[in-house]
């Protein structure tokens, strides 16, 4: 099974520099545990020690915020597209 | 970017303007959901920066100019502003500030925001320089500078 990730311009360094990679897993969480076994050190820049996803930065199945549809839990199938973006955000 | 964030006062509007990659030319003004609808905070709506990404992607543009409004205060990156830059966010964009707060005059003022820094960068002004600020000045240039030294 094979999903394709776009990986956002600051965590490119991460990725060699790919804006494109492709990972395996069940689910979200499965697949940034497979990414992170090739690409060392993006998994922390989404997932918290505790094993949450970092509050300002959003993860995509297809057009799906995966925040709503489980998480880390969150199922993929064959062929879903999985987008890493920054949440914008600020406050004064 | 200034009557975006006047149509949204009190509350902090924010978007971006997109352009080819690596040009660095801001060409596509997009205004975005503040989905925090919030007079302190902002944060782009999830699902339309989603759609706005893909298109992005589509057309090989990148975020140029990433901007929000202070409705209360300075037009200068907050403390959680350059933090959650810092940590997550858009290394090659112009972190752009408007501030609301005076409702006759607008100021924008922008930023490179990176590893926690914030460093401050000229604006200058081309096109139409005198919509902007003509009353400073006794002729119309083609492009004005609004340096922040």
């Amino acid at each position: 099974m094979s999903i394709e990730v776009r990986i956002p311009t600051i965590l490119r360094p991460q990725t060699k520099g790919e804006k494109l990679v492709t990972g395996e897993g069940e689910t979200i969480g499965e697949l940034f545990t497979d990414l992170d076994s090739r690409y060392t050190g993006l998994r922390a820049r989404v997932v918290t020690d505790e094993g949450a996803l970092h509050r300002f930065v959003n993860v995509y199945i297809n057009d799906e915020d995966v925040r709503f549809i489980g998480g880390l839990e969150a199922k993929l199938a064959d062929g879903d597209s999985v987008t890493i973006l920054p949440a914008v955000a600020g406050g004064m | 970017m200034v009557a975006h964030a006047r149509a949204d006062h009190p509350d902090e509007a924010c978007g971006i303007i997109a352009g080819p990659e690596g040009t660095g030319a801001p060409e596509r003004h997009v205004p975005m959901t503040n989905a925090a609808r919030s007079t302190t905070f902002y944060e782009f709506d999830s699902e339309e920066w989603k759609r706005e990404y893909d298109r992005m992607w589509d057309n090989d543009e990148e975020v140029v100019v990433a901007y929000h409004s202070h409705t209360h205060t300075e037009a200068y990156p907050s403390r959680s502003d350059a933090k959650i830059a810092s940590e997550l966010g858009l290394p090659g964009a112009h972190y752009v500030l408007v501030t609301t707060k005076d409702p006759e005059t607008a100021e924008v003022r922008s930023f490179r925001i990176a590893d926690g820094v914030i460093t401050e960068e000229p604006i200058e002004v081309t096109g139409a320089p005198e919509a902007v600020q003509s009353y400073k000045f006794a002729h119309t240039p083609d492009s004005t500078v609004y340096d922040c030294h």
